[in-house]
């Protein structure tokens, strides 16, 4: 069944996803995203490029990744069979090195030798933190303080890579904050600087830079269901933060009608009691962050703290390619609770002797979902965009356990 | 003629630098917001620039954010801001007022009635600063409620750019005169005046020129070849945490008058 339009057009020239994307940033930012823009459009066509990102997806991070048959999460669920893409098994453990690994290789051939970063869970920070040092960059991220609080793991493994955590006090000392104050940085250092933007969210052309560099997961999960089960999924779902390990595997599905796309937003302790991160579920179009998009925000307009288990997740805004592809109704979205997800970790750990990321264990608890409301013959494929090693100490504490 | 346009051309005839000085709306405290903008002007500003707080202000630096978070906290929002706009008015029908903040709080108000409630209250131009040119046609609703948008240009923007920016701008050019965040020390005067100059030549508007501007000597250094000079950080810093209204003002003053002189001797 061919799709009623080509999604796969997106963005147009201004960077526009519909009524989503665009730039809207301060002046001074407008040049250097420029000269991101051309170097980018031209690279994103040059086939030395893309053979030297091929060369280090399959070399350093270990692509393709697999998908797995979770059959044993399947049987007790009872529903359909439950496909994990298995982005966990990356190299630093997520699939956010996929874009770090494109954006450095960009960063290097716009000559600029430093790269800042930022980073809700550590991940993205870790995965920037990764790649500066295998090309010899200096890296600076900011993160949160109260993130660098329940990520410790993650702040001493950037270290240990060489690069210097900035904590950042201002606001709800999240995500946000971080990004913002990585934004200041760049404005400040134009001239040597490359921002590493760790979703698929701020201005023009890092919505879609980020997605063409997570997309590898949908292309490849495409052609292995082609191969390893001879047709396409029934449904595919991941979890959205700012959603680009969703918009990585939804984008090669876009014009597949048949397949139904799903993503699962941070529903923290419930939508009702206003103390989650679903900005697409909740939220209302707006701008934020360099982009047009859904944001979480008050009626004054003022940006609202979010919360989620996840620190991934906890983000109030979302790519604005996923604000378009929720009004086409291409794509839809859900809230899962901090609870379903923390019973989804559990439940993959011991059927599977898989330990997810908390922001992965929204989509497992999706793929459930999902599974019962099909047949057994039916297949639904989870993205498993991370692994849990990270989260164990939350999730003890959050138990009552002290380690 | 608007009352921006007016009170640059009358500087021009009196051969004089404008000063205006920037606070964010609602700090240090909300309720003497309207009397903080008289204490402006009695201390000399020539036009003021009020900040929307807002939650998430990027292009500011910890000075401006910090007094944001302070107004928001106290429960400020862009609906305050036009009514103190307002109650401003009803004193002072001359001294220009530009709102300065960012696109979302405006948004969630709607173009259209945020256009006619700040043409109402006595708004004269707005300043948006993550909606560069490009962006611009959300705004058309404020054009044609004749507020003007005053539009920002940098050292990075490129030649061609500025020739834009230049038959764009309305009311002035606000000229920020380094490529960093609000409130950053860092200032070549030499460099400055030679990119200012470059476009006082092409601009039609007014040249204003802003960020980093932190006292009598380096507004001055400005003053030699800017239209106006904006006073932004330094001023929100020496006004935090004053709560009475006679305080704000005196430190209002106290910073303010020297700079005035100074920029007033040929």
């Amino acid at each position: 069944m061919p799709a009623t339009q080509d999604f796969h057009r997106w963005p147009d020239a201004h960077g526009r996803f519909g009524a989503y994307g665009g730039s809207y940033v301060a002046e001074t930012l407008m040049a250097p995203l420029a000269e991101l823009t051309e170097a980018y459009q031209r690279l994103r066509q040059d086939p030395d490029f893309l053979a030297e990102l091929d060369r280090d997806l399959k070399y350093y991070v270990g692509r393709p990744s697999p998908i797995y048959h979770a059959e044993r999460l399947s049987q007790h669920v009872g529903g359909a069979q439950i496909l994990l893409k298995r982005e966990d098994l990356n190299h630093t453990g997520a699939h956010k090195i996929n874009n770090t690994i494109g954006q450095a290789l960009v960063a290097r051939r716009m000559g600029k030798r430093r790269v800042i970063a930022e980073t809700g869970a550590g991940q993205h920070g870790v995965a920037s933190a990764t790649v500066a040092a295998r090309f010899g960059m200096k890296c600076v991220v900011y993160m949160g303080a109260v993130d660098i609080e329940r990520q410790k793991i993650n702040v001493y493994r950037m270290k240990l890579l060489g690069a210097e955590v900035v904590p950042v006090t201002s606001g709800s000392k999240t995500l946000k904050d971080a990004l913002n104050e990585a934004m200041r940085d760049w404005v400040t250092n134009v001239a040597d600087t490359f921002y590493i933007i760790g979703t698929v969210a701020g201005p023009h052309p890092y919505p879609q830079m980020v997605r063409d560099f997570n997309a590898i997961v949908g292309r490849e999960a495409r052609e292995q269901m082609l191969e390893g089960y001879g047709r396409l999924p029934d449904a595919i779902t991941a979890c959205v933060g700012g959603g680009s390990n969703a918009i990585g595997l939804f984008h090669a599905f876009l014009n597949d009608a048949g397949v139904r796309i799903v993503g699962a937003e941070a529903a923290g302790e419930g939508i009702a009691t206003g103390r989650h991160a679903a900005s697409l579920a909740a939220g209302r179009p707006g701008v934020l962050h360099g982009n047009r998009t859904y944001v979480l925000c008050d009626d004054k307009g003022q940006v609202t703290e979010t919360h989620s288990v996840s620190a991934g997740l906890d983000y109030p805004g979302v790519g604005p390619e996923h604000a378009f592809l929720k009004d086409a109704g291409r794509a839809e979205y859900v809230g899962v609770t901090d609870d379903e997800a923390l019973e989804a970790f559990h439940l993959l750990a011991r059927t599977e002797g898989i330990l997810a990321a908390l922001e992965s264990s929204h989509a497992v608890a999706q793929a459930m979902k999902l599974a019962r409301e099909y047949p057994k013959d039916a297949l639904v494929l989870c993205n498993l965009s991370g692994r849990g090693d990270k989260d164990v100490h939350t999730i003890a504490a959050r138990e009552g356990i002290t380690l | 003629m608007n009352r921006i346009e007016s009170r640059f051309f009358r500087l021009q005839q009196a051969g004089r630098t404008g000063l205006i000085p920037f606070v964010t709306a609602g700090d240090p405290a909300p309720e003497h917001a309207v009397a903080l903008m008289h204490a402006l002007v009695a201390a000399g500003a020539d036009l003021i620039e009020l900040g929307v707080p807002f939650s998430d202000p990027m292009a500011d630096g910890p000075v401006i954010q910090h007094a944001s978070e302070r107004a928001i906290a106290r429960g400020v929002g862009l609906g305050d801001v036009l009514r103190w706009v307002a109650q401003f008015r009803q004193h002072d029908a001359d001294t220009p007022v530009v709102l300065m903040g960012y696109l979302n709080p405006i948004e969630l108000h709607g173009y259209a009635r945020f256009a006619q409630d700040a043409a109402k209250a006595g708004v004269d131009g707005v300043l948006i600063v993550d909606c560069p040119l490009e962006e611009s046609a959300v705004l058309e609703p404020l054009r044609a409620a004749g507020l003007q948008q005053i539009l920002l240009a940098a050292p990075t923007t490129a030649p061609a750019r500025m020739v834009k920016l230049c038959e764009a701008a309305r009311g002035f050019l606000y000229y920020v005169s380094f490529a960093g965040i609000t409130g950053a020390a860092r200032l070549s005067t030499a460099d400055i005046a030679a990119r200012v100059a470059e476009v006082r030549a092409v601009a039609k508007a007014p040249v204003a020129v802003g960020f980093g501007v932190r006292d009598a000597a380096s507004a001055k250094a400005i003053a030699g070849f800017a239209d106006a000079v904006v006073i932004g950080s330094a001023l929100v810093e020496r006004l935090a945490g004053a709560t009475e209204a006679d305080e704000i003002a005196a430190r209002a003053h106290a910073f303010l008058a020297p700079i005035r002189a100074a920029l007033d001797v040929p």
